[in-house]
């Protein structure tokens, strides 16, 4: 377990210079000069120079590139902006602030959003998966398939509003989307998602319920669940520590991947909902053409992406005993 | 126990399993008898899909009962098991009936240990603790042959060799001493040394415990082996039945012969070609008319009159032997003296 884990987060850290490194590169080749839009209209070729210099981007792109790397683990000095203290993911000419505290901010809210319906989905869509499965081809089998292939086809921006307007504006039964913070107030907390919640659950619950079922209806054909029945094991028994077990290793893979995507940013609900979180964030920097904001974003994202992996492989070890962590 | 030990311990009679599937309803078995008395075993012999899978399940009630139809009787030990309540067929299952499926490797669930799929079955049944349940896993993997069981009782399927899931997957079906055994082809993927080490332990166990078997092959070596009666199925059909001696040595019917030509001879010439019966096994959802056999069978013409093709032939037993074919006995002499001074040239 222990050199897995050596070996899994080392693999982790070049894995992310490298989206770093590719990152960087792309954005070298937008013809964007974010000293042109600092430096304003009464603007001079010295003083459009210096704000090169104060930002560093005057120098060739390895070099930069070097920078931005020693920026993470020393902190870095722009003058005439700011000090961006360690780690130092760059720094936001557009905010004028360190990139990695307007991130800081902006995480809570897309954090709840995330676990949040991730409860959500994973409750129903394993619940219905399961129900459908056990009932495979009776009429509760039939109306959970289609009612999922139905949901999933669904588009957050089509659902999001109809939600808004009947569950919010006209009938008054939820509240209006927003965000607290949890450690303030737990209840408002809850009562400003749900809205969120229940809108980006129904599309992930929809995949889940599909998903569980496929993959139930997958084991309980197997063998070893007959011969669970064969030793005279009961349908619940063999049910739960048999096939789902066996059904459980794909759902687990795939819900890591997914909750680490969610972390990156649920970018259409958080607009739908005017929710400020990481998703909104992004969106925001590309229309300003914030440039090491959006490499911030990257690289904190695709982290979470990489450490989701590393945490399901780890589980999946404990799930199959045929997996040996190496 | 003196009056029972003369009515045969499992009795199926006139048993019917249909499926309904999207083209047609298919019909797996179709009208088979059988008794097993304690202490014997009965070899059921036939090709793929010839039923003999299916007859064992449903003996255990393992079909869907959504779609499949289940007629006729099953009695195991005076007891109705066709219809039974659920409960009643759970408490039966792995414990007065169990069963030892052909493969281990997929038959064994990869995530429990050894031990704990043992184990379990003896808590289930005999309401052990968990440290009886383990212990009694030990003297079972002991008892099957496996070296070292106290160490190995922990290990998964996975780290077993193919042989030792097996003997495993015996053990798992005699933890609580079952009065009848269905053995499906529990050798057929082990090579010929493991298979007569296997071989060996049912035999031991079945004398030890008085065990009824019943064992289901398409290898009549084994049946040689093991079996005391012989049942040969075709088509979810019973064609032959008998005793070992009977069935190998003086067969009736034609597909039983088909069966035993089809076997290489150790002491024959080495490039004699092997002798397959033509044709492939008859779909049960539009089995052939009349004798299910007759499309692949070369003695339907002598029969003539085209009976074989029109008039389905009775399966008349008496003693324990007889066979389903419209040859008549001189027809059957001739054939097998003719087989018999073959083999002498």
């Amino acid at each position: 377990m222990f050199r897995f884990l050596v070996r899994r987060i080392l693999g982790a850290v070049i894995t992310l210079f490298i989206i770093s490194a590719i990152t960087f590169m792309l954005f070298y080749a937008v013809p964007r000069d974010p000293a042109r839009m600092a430096c304003g209209k009464l603007c001079t070729p010295e003083t459009l120079q210096l704000i090169r210099h104060n930002m560093g981007i005057d120098e060739a792109l390895p070099v930069q590139y070097w920078h931005w790397i020693t920026g993470i683990f020393l902190g870095r000095e722009y003058p005439g902006f700011g000090h961006c203290n360690a780690p130092c993911l760059g720094y936001s000419f557009v905010n004028r602030e360190p990139v990695l505290s307007t991130i800081a901010d902006r995480f809570p809210t897309t954090v709840s959003l995330a676990l949040g319906s991730a409860v959500v989905f994973l409750i129903f869509g394993i619940g219905t998966g399961m129900l459908a499965a056990v009932k495979q081809g009776k009429a509760l089998d039939k109306i959970a398939s289609s009612a999922s292939l139905v949901a999933s086809s669904m588009q957050i921006y089509f659902v999001g509003p109809l939600a808004l307007y009947f569950l919010v504006y006209q009938f008054h039964i939820l509240d209006q989307p927003s965000y607290n913070s949890f450690l303030g107030d737990p209840l408002s907390w809850a009562n400003g998602l749900l809205v969120p919640w229940l809108v980006l659950a129904l599309i992930w619950t929809a995949n889940y319920t599909r998903m569980t079922r496929s993959q139930l209806v997958e084991t309980l054909t197997e063998d070893y669940v007959r011969t669970a029945r064969a030793k005279g094991m009961s349908r619940r028994n063999v049910f739960f520590r048999f096939a789902w077990r066996g059904a459980m290793a794909p759902i687990v893979t795939i819900f890591g991947i997914d909750l680490g995507t969610l972390l990156g940013g649920a970018m259409i609900t958080e607009y739908t909902f005017s929710l400020q979180g990481i998703g909104l964030l992004s969106v925001k920097s590309v229309q300003t053409n914030d440039l090491p904001m959006l490499l911030g974003i990257m690289v904190i994202t695709s982290s979470f992406v990489v450490i989701a992996n590393i945490i399901v492989d780890a589980v999946y070890g404990l799930i199959d005993p045929r997996i040996r962590l190496a | 126990m003196t009056s029972t030990d003369q009515q045969p311990f499992l009795s199926v009679k006139d048993l019917k399993v249909h499926f309904s599937t999207e083209d047609g309803v298919v019909k797996a078995v179709d009208g088979l008898s059988f008794d097993l008395m304690r202490g014997k075993t009965l070899g059921i012999v036939g090709e793929s899909g010839s039923g003999k899978s299916v007859t064992n399940l449903t003996i255990l009630g393992l079909h869907n009962p959504d779609s499949t139809a289940v007629e006729g009787s099953i009695e195991l030990d005076g007891q109705e098991l066709n219809g039974a309540p659920e409960k009643t067929l759970e408490h039966l299952r792995g414990n007065k009936m169990a069963m030892i499926f052909q493969d281990a490797l997929a038959s064994l669930s990869p995530y429990h240990t050894i031990g704990a799929q043992i184990g379990e079955v003896y808590r289930k049944h005999k309401g052990a603790s968990k440290k009886e349940a383990r212990e009694r896993a030990i003297e079972m993997l002991r008892r099957v042959g496996i070296p070292q069981p106290e160490s190995r009782v922990d290990n998964y399927p996975h780290e077993f060799s193919g042989g030792m899931r097996q003997r495993a997957m015996i053990a798992m079906a005699l933890v609580c001493d079952p009065e009848l055994l269905i053995a499906d082809e529990p050798t057929t993927a082990l090579d010929v040394t493991v298979q007569a080490q296997i071989m060996d332990l049912l035999k031991d166990l079945q004398r030890e415990f008085g065990t009824a078997i019943i064992f289901i092959t398409h290898d009549l070596g084994v049946i040689a082996d093991i079996a005391d009666e012989v049942l040969v199925m075709y088509g979810g059909r019973c064609v032959e039945r008998g005793t070992k001696k009977e069935v190998l040595r003086s067969p009736q019917h034609p597909y039983t012969w088909g069966l035993l030509a089809s076997m290489p001879s150790l002491d024959g010439p080495v490039d004699v070609p092997l002798n397959p019966i033509p044709g492939s096994p008859p779909s049960l959802l539009n089995p052939p008319s009349g004798c299910r056999f007759h499309p692949r069978c070369a003695f339907a013409e002598k029969v003539g009159g085209n009976r074989c093709a029109t008039e389905s032939p009775v399966l008349e037993i008496t003693d324990g032997r007889g066979s389903a074919c419209h040859l008549t006995d001189e027809q059957r002499t001739e054939h097998l003296a003719d087989l018999t001074a073959a083999k002498h040239h």
